[in-house]
């Protein structure tokens, strides 16, 4: 499916706006974002710190609810879920990686990923999960005992167990050295293609976009431009 | 104030939840020091300048009749340097619109000032030398009977009624503690204390020129062992009961057992929460200082020096300490202050010097910042021995290893949570076992506060329901022939009447002996008997001697041991006889022989010394009225007011220091739990967020946040009802004296609801923390580096 998506939107919203009141100023973190994004794409999000990147990934995710506007999974309005369905979507539908890998330091890498195949409806099996991300033989290790590119992706693996149908990743490979980095991307680039699983990627890393389907450009909380990939290029082709 | 300084009080106010549950339990360990040490030492103080001022006598002696001429050769022993002889006698009072018969103890005052037990005048006027009607009495019982100054009151004094018109109401050093024969508490309503002059005591109990109760002042540098055996030596030949110290004094020593439990609880009690609290402090600032890393490295970064950092930390337990000391002073004022009251109701001091002093409160104060600085010493320590580079960089995560303890839980296949619950507690198996301790101490301070009411029902059981069975006790001033018991069986509304006998005696084994009283009575007496374990009564053996476990350990006897018994006062000899039996006792030194066998070793006609009877309800009036006619009878106890009485003094204390004790465990448990899961949400937040945005529900998150803690909370229960037990234990033993035992009686129920209330006091502790997990903010965790 290089370069071809499929056009049947995963999410899609509507005037998304998002306004932090600190009291003196109004901060328009997102302002008036029309978008939609489609199954099975990958998608790359990029733009300055501050442009509302991170708050779009956030609702997208069900974890923060916008000031005004709308936003749907497909038939699913996140808009007006209360804290009861927003942890039920996240729980059934959306897998998370952040630029801190977020590991539970008391449980090993098998079992860090098994928090979520022992709630999930029909999850993978964690070792098949950690077997995606080359881990297999990592699996009793404890998040100190491995190095900063294995926790992403245990984290990784712990984020597709469930098979979601979206994941998003919040600079993915913000913490790591570009080597490293390319691994993790290798898994992410991976995962889409084998599970077919939508994936949203914010990065600084402008680099990174070539990897992608369609590329959006955030400036000032609003989307200043989008870019269709005709040919991407292979993670280990890319270098920043 | 320098920026410093600021940072400081930021960092007290932000954290002020959990250093208020803190300084509480600090100020908890404060409070019960000034409390008991202070009130301890006001009763200590009290008594000592009263028996002071008033010239408390060092010995006292009773004997049958002793001539006059004895006070002077008495005078001559050595060291002796007061004597003050009395003729006494216990005497049934007939008040008007009282139907009771009550009872007074008479003694006299000596024409000229008494020399020694000086009373202290309250209300009216002294006797006059000469008068031969006029009596003072005790204020305590005169207020409870409103007997007033110019009113009057009829006496059966040797037989004879005689009417006395009241002088005065006063105190006195003899009677703090005002206890009749044969009962358990001060009963100031039936039992009074009653002074006459002299001449006219004297001769209406027939014995001019003669004594019957002698008191000694001695040197204070003298012991009173070499001039108590040589007073008994000097008055065995007028029938001596023997002389006994101010040990002995029935007011002096029950006053002493009480300053020694106050004592007791001075020093068992405050260490508890000291040590908590040293371990709060210790877990609090330790954390702060691991957040507060890169800030330290900052500070030294910017020039601050190690003792400055130092310095920093130890002022920030400190400001705990003066919070916590500050509500400990104000709660520990007001608790003595409270028990003071408590104790003036009971004890009839004329005055009460109650001035905690400054050193008491130095004391306390200086403990209580002592265990703020030695909790915060080893983390404040860190902090200022952290290299700047060190500090500026993120700690190390913490190291999990797998184990034999992992494999366990993989076998059982626990969910990951629980794993996380399990994983952490081994993680930190001190700071685990240290919450666990201080949550078993507070389950074992509500078991120890629950266990006096159950065996204060234990001994009012084997006391009252099986023991002591009649309803009046009838004594007499002397031995009466066995018709006595017919007699008081033909009196109004008696149903049942038997005769029994007091001796007063030495055992002597070796060179150990102690003052005791013998009970005779016949085989299968039913009213007042000895009950043994599992309440079966149990009859001295005729030929030998039962003696209680505590007199037999006293005299260094066992059964089958030979016992040298000398009788004193009514009966006199020496006589050797074997241990026949061991018995528990919880009222006094019990010893008991066969009536049959005390009159064949005596060679005399049967006697009694008084006679139990139970009575039938309707009558008891009429019983009461009859009593005041008695011409031998010295007095009468009711055991039913007796019991109840008992029942409501102790259970009006036993609510106040029950409620103390439930709030002092439930101050533990809120510091230790509330601080134990404060801390897990800071260490925790991180990963609680990110089961949040894994899908993890609130209710999910929020069990391993209480699970921890909980299950804490469960492992410290067995700890807690050992602890508690052991508590009790010590506590029956350091309260252990003469005139009583407290049993060992410990019920499931005590344990249970001293676990409920800590279970629950940890539960809704960790559920306000819960809250706080509720209102975290899931990405702003997330973004954050640890």
């Amino acid at each position: 499916m290089d370069g071809a998506a499929v056009e049947t939107p995963v999410f899609r919203t509507e005037g998304l706006t998002k306004v932090y009141d600190t009291g003196e100023v109004k901060v328009f973190a997102l302002d008036g974002v029309d978008l939609e994004l489609f199954s099975g794409e990958l998608t790359v999000l990029l733009g300055p710190s501050g442009s509302g990147k991170s708050t779009l990934l956030n609702i997208l995710g069900g974890l923060d609810h916008a000031t005004e506007g709308r936003v749907w999974f497909r038939e699913l309005e996140l808009t007006n879920l209360g804290d009861r369905g927003l942890t039920r979507f996240r729980r059934d539908h959306v897998g998370f990686v952040f630029q801190f890998y977020n590991l539970v330091p008391s449980l090993t890498a098998r079992e860090n990923v098994q928090l979520v195949t022992d709630v999930a409806p029909n999850p993978m099996r964690p070792e098949e999960a950690l077997e995606r991300v080359g881990l297999s033989h990592r699996l009793d290790h404890f998040p100190a005992e491995l190095s900063g590119g294995e926790q992403q992706r245990v984290a990784i693996a712990r984020a597709v167990a469930k098979r979601p149908e979206v994941l998003l990743c919040d600079e993915p490979t913000g913490a790591l050295d570009s080597k490293t980095g390319i691994q993790v991307l290798e898994v992410l680039k991976h995962i889409n293609e084998e599970l077919g699983t939508s994936t949203v990627v914010i990065t600084h890393a402008a680099e990174i976009r070539k990897m992608a389907h369609r590329v959006i450009w955030f400036q000032d909380g609003k989307i200043a431009n989008v870019d269709v990939n005709e040919t991407r290029l292979e993670p280990s082709e890319i270098a920043w | 104030m320098d920026a410093l300084d600021r940072k400081l009080l930021r960092d007290f106010a932000r954290l002020w939840a959990q250093f208020l549950a803190i300084a509480l339990v600090l100020a908890a360990g404060v409070a019960v020091l000034l409390m008991s040490f202070g009130m301890s030492k006001a009763l200590d103080e009290t008594r000592d300048t009263y028996y002071e001022r008033n010239r408390f006598a060092d010995i006292f002696t009773d004997a049958r009749s002793v001539p006059n001429s004895m006070v002077d050769i008495v005078r001559e022993i050595e060291g002796v340097t007061a004597v003050e002889s009395r003729v006494t006698t216990h005497a049934t009072l007939d008040i008007p619109g009282k139907v009771d018969a009550t009872v007074a103890f008479f003694l006299s005052l000596p024409s000229s000032d008494p020399l020694l037990n000086v009373p202290i005048l309250r209300r009216g006027e002294w006797l006059d030398p000469d008068a031969s009607d006029e009596v003072i009495l005790n204020e305590p019982f005169a207020k409870e009977n409103d007997l007033f100054p110019g009113d009057q009151i009829t006496a059966t004094l040797n037989g004879t009624k005689r009417q006395l018109t009241v002088k005065g109401w006063a105190l006195s050093p003899e009677f703090i503690y005002t206890i009749g024969p044969g009962s358990l508490i001060p009963d100031n309503e039936d039992y009074g204390i009653a002074w006459m002059p002299e001449r006219a005591l004297a001769a209406i109990l027939d014995r001019s020129g003669a004594f019957d109760n002698l008191a000694l002042k001695l040197r204070p540098d003298v012991s009173p062992e070499p001039v108590i055996d040589e007073l008994d030596r000097l008055l065995e030949p007028y029938g001596a009961w023997g002389a006994i110290d101010r040990s002995e004094q029935t007011s002096n020593a029950f006053i002493d057992g009480e300053i020694t439990q106050l004592k007791t609880l001075a020093y068992i009690l405050p260490p508890i929460f000291l040590g908590i609290t040293i371990f709060l402090v210790n877990m609090v600032i330790g954390r702060v200082v691991l957040l507060e890393r890169t800030e330290i490295g900052l500070l030294k970064a910017l020039g601050y020096s190690n003792g400055a950092i130092l310095a920093h930390y130890l002022l920030l337990a400190a400001l705990v300490a003066a919070v916590g000391v500050a509500l400990g002073f104000i709660l520990g004022s007001w608790l003595s202050y409270g028990l003071a009251q408590l104790y003036a109701t009971f004890f009839n001091f004329p005055y009460l010097i109650y001035n905690v002093s400054w050193n008491t409160y130095l004391i306390a104060g200086l403990s209580g910042f002592g265990a703020a600085t030695l909790g915060a010493a080893r983390a404040a320590w860190s902090a200022a021995s952290l290299a700047p580079a060190t500090a500026m960089s993120p700690p190390a995560p913490p190291r999990y290893k797998r184990n034999w303890f992992d494999r366990v839980l993989n076998a059982i296949r626990i969910s990951q949570p629980t794993m996380m619950i399990l994983r952490s507690l081994i993680r930190w198996p001190f700071r685990a076992a240290m919450s666990a301790l201080g949550m078993a101490l507070a389950v074992a301070i509500l078991v120890a506060s629950n266990f006096f009411p159950d065996s204060l029902d234990y001994i009012i059981d084997n006391a009252f329901h099986q023991s002591n069975r009649q309803h009046a006790v009838l004594f007499f001033n002397d031995l009466m022939p066995e018709s006595a018991v017919e007699e008081a069986r033909r009196l109004p509304g008696v149903l049942q009447a038997e005769g029994q006998q007091y001796l007063t005696v030495v055992l002597r084994n070796e060179h150990m002996h102690k003052r005791a009283v013998i009970e005779a009575r016949r085989p299968g007496n039913d009213l007042s008997r000895v009950v043994g374990e599992g309440g079966v009564p149990i009859d001295a053996q005729p030929g030998g001697i039962m003696l209680s476990y505590r007199l037999a350990s006293q005299v260094g006897v066992g059964v089958g041991d030979m016992v040298e018994i000398e009788f004193l006062g009514l009966r006199q000899g020496v006589y050797e006889v074997p241990v026949t039996r061991l018995t528990t006792q919880f009222f006094g030194l019990g010893a008991y022989m066969d009536q049959a066998t005390l009159d064949e070793m005596f060679q005399e006609a049967p006697q009694v010394s008084i006679v139990n009877v139970t009575l039938d309800s309707a009558q008891t009036e009429a019983f009461e009225t009859r009593l005041k006619d008695l011409p031998r009878l010295a007095g009468r106890v009711m055991m039913l007011e007796n019991r109840e009485g008992f029942q409501e003094t102790i259970s009006e204390n036993i609510l106040i220091t029950t409620t103390i004790y439930l709030l002092l465990g439930i101050l533990i448990t809120v510091g230790v739990a509330y601080n134990g899961a404060r801390i897990q949400l800071s260490e925790r937040a991180r990963e609680l967020a990110s089961l949040r945005i894994l899908g993890f529900t609130r209710g999910e998150v929020g069990y391993i946040l209480m699970g921890e803690i909980m299950l804490i909370a469960l492992i410290a229960q067995p700890l807690g009802w050992l602890l508690g037990w052991l508590i009790c234990w010590g506590m029956t033993e350091s309260f252990e004296s003469d005139l009583y035992a407290i049993p060992l009686v410990l019920k499931p129920a005590t344990f249970t609801e001293a676990s409920l209330v800590v279970l629950s006091a940890a539960f809704l502790s960790v559920l306000v923390v819960r809250f706080r997990l509720d209102r975290l903010n899931l990405v702003s965790v997330m973004k954050t580096r640890e």
